[in-house]
């Protein structure tokens, strides 16, 4: 992962941070806006499992209750103790990343189908929470109205976050925060650790790794991620409910951190973005949409078990010549 | 006084009693060997001391504290280090992404240096990266540091292997078979190797089946069979000894 040129590295990047940009600029159609910055919101997401399962090799079905644990923990910080989005905001993520230290603790000791059948058993529990709790979350009914951040003037300048436009900057910019944050920490002794840990967990803890103590930094820094996401979606949205936060939206997360490559940068942003475009388009097959998503699994998981990363990579092996030791 | 010693060491796996009492002293600077049939218990006993298996009884000591039971992680700290008998490279790293772990526990970086790339994080990721260039050309694997681990070929594994555990600049390190598999020309490298290790300081216990590799480089060996220790001693003793021609004789 060492490159030796930075600067063909820093070319792509720069172009694509410019396009990122110039998006709301560019398309005006609200739906196009729309689905980028949903796409943005799950890139958190699969940011945030990629670092257990792309970096720690550690799967969790449960992400997509921390996701709503910082859906719920924003709403109601906001509506009902009156706090302001900023504040709510990294609030979401604390709540989500105890919450997921909590879960992490006790599942973490399990090994391979254990643990998962635990996170899952998580993610169904959260989900009842929600549905009964009614006294705090209205249940299935959900908690409608909820204010998008409040508007900030500089001068003369308003800056509505009602608007879409408006809304699609927040969003990129704290993506590109995370994507920055996850740069530096892949790059590092803690990224190198979670790595050993995915690619050989015995040798790992031989090497001087605290195996309980990595896993559970990758798994709360997962969480407060979902959460950021969570409080970003429900500001947006305007609405809360637990349908949104399932087994079915674990699994999506998951699915989507598989298609763009896990252990990449780049795979959770091909996997967020494309997965979410796919499936808006396919909103328009109904029946159909459902199918095709479980074919497209099944396609992946045989041919493209690295993601569209491996693909790329495959591609560019064949394309190069066979290198000499 | 002994470095690392083991005493009493047993463990049993169920019915099995895989090491059986076995008492083993090693000195500073030293080459222990430990030698035995296949199954005798030499890699499990490899293994309670760095920490994979808790004994069932006995104790291990190292520069006088008891070590037994300890998590891995926390005999590497100590300053163990350890190699396995079937390479266990991490293989999607490259060979200087796996130098560069087994520096870990000597890095002071915490997670918030990491995350937010602090000056601390960034001078210690270079003076490291430094450490882990110098290793590496030290064991002439400096022409591959951008391959991937399990690109390489297979003795180098070993040796790339050996200089991740030496990374960490251990006091100890126990070798499990690092001859497995080798001709007769890698052999005397490895040798030569292991004459290396030593000249860093390092005390090297080394458990094997090649006999000239042993019989080269040890100062004391000892002998188990079926869990138990049956014969210590120097090379010229050991050669001569009965039980051990016993032994291995009577695994035809």
């Amino acid at each position: 992962m060492e490159k030796k040129s930075s600067l063909r590295r820093s070319i792509p990047v720069a172009v694509a941070l410019i396009i990122a940009f110039i998006i709301p600029l560019v398309i005006e159609d609200e739906y196009y806006l729309h689905t980028f910055i949903i796409s943005g919101i799950y890139v958190l997401l699969v940011l945030g499992l990629n670092l257990i399962l792309g970096y720690t090799g550690q799967l969790s079905l449960g992400h997509a209750a921390f996701y709503g644990i910082g859906a719920y923990t924003s709403t109601l910080l906001v509506m009902n103790l009156h706090f302001s989005f900023w504040l709510a905001l990294p609030c979401s993520g604390l709540a989500a990343g105890t919450a997921g230290l909590l879960l992490g603790f006790p599942a973490l000791r399990l090994k391979g189908a254990y643990l998962v059948i635990c996170t899952l058993a998580f993610v169904e529990i959260v989900h009842q929470i929600f549905m009964s709790w009614e006294s705090l979350t209205r249940g299935p009914m959900g908690i409608p109205g909820v204010p998008s951040p409040q508007n900030i003037s500089i001068g003369n300048i308003l800056i509505d976050f009602s608007e879409k436009q408006t809304y699609y900057y927040l969003v990129l910019v704290i993506v590109l925060i995370s994507l920055l944050l996850n740069f530096f920490l892949i790059r590092s002794k803690t990224g190198r650790a979670f790595i050993a840990i995915r690619e050989d967990q015995i040798a790992a803890g031989i090497m001087g790794i605290n195996l309980t103590f990595y896993k559970l930094t990758a798994f709360y820094s997962a969480c407060f991620l979902a959460g950021i996401a969570g409080s970003l979606y429900v500001h947006y949205i305007g609405f809360v409910s637990p349908e949104s936060f399932t087994l079915g939206e674990s699994i999506n997360i998951v699915v989507m951190t598989i298609a763009g490559g896990m252990g990449t940068l780049i795979g959770p942003l091909i996997g967020a973005i494309g997965m979410t475009f796919l499936l808006e388009f396919m909103r328009a097959l109904a029946e159909y949409r459902m199918l095709i998503y479980g074919i497209i699994l099944m396609v992946l998981i045989v041919v493209l078990p690295e993601g569209a990363i491996g693909g790329i990579d495959i591609l560019r092996r064949n394309l190069r010549k066979p290198q000499k030791i | 006084m002994a470095i690392l010693s083991t005493k009493d060491l047993t463990i049993k796996f169920g019915g099995l009693v895989a090491v059986d009492n076995v008492s083993l002293d090693v000195e500073k600077g030293k080459t222990l060997s430990i030698i035995g049939p296949n199954g005798s218990g030499k890699t499990t006993i490899f293994n309670l001391i760095s920490g994979i298996y808790k004994p069932t009884s006995g104790s291990i000591f190292f520069r006088g504290e008891p070590i037994h039971g300890l998590k891995p992680y926390k005999v590497a700290f100590l300053g163990i280090a350890r190699t396995f008998q079937n390479v266990r490279l991490f293989k999607k790293m490259t060979v200087m992404e796996n130098a560069l772990v087994g520096h870990h526990p000597k890095m002071q970086s915490r997670f918030a240096d990491d995350l937010f790339h602090t000056p601390k994080k960034r001078k210690e990721e270079k003076e490291i990266k430094r450490q882990a260039l110098e290793l590496l050309e030290m064991f002439d694997l400096k022409g591959y540091i951008h391959e991937k681990a399990d690109n390489l070929p297979y003795g180098d594994q070993r040796k790339l292997e050996i200089v991740r555990g030496l990374a960490a600049e251990p006091e100890v390190i126990l070798l499990d078979e690092p001859a497995a598999g080798m001709n007769p020309r890698e052999t005397e490298d490895l040798i030569r190797l292991i004459g290396q290790i030593k000249d860093l300081g390092v005390t090297v216990v080394l458990v094997e089946h090649d006999m000239k590799v042993v019989m080269d480089i040890s100062d004391r060996i000892s002998v188990l069979d079926y869990g138990k220790k049956i014969a210590e001693g120097t090379p010229d003793v050991i050669r001569e000894d009965e039980k051990v021609i016993e032994a291995y004789l009577g695994q035809d």
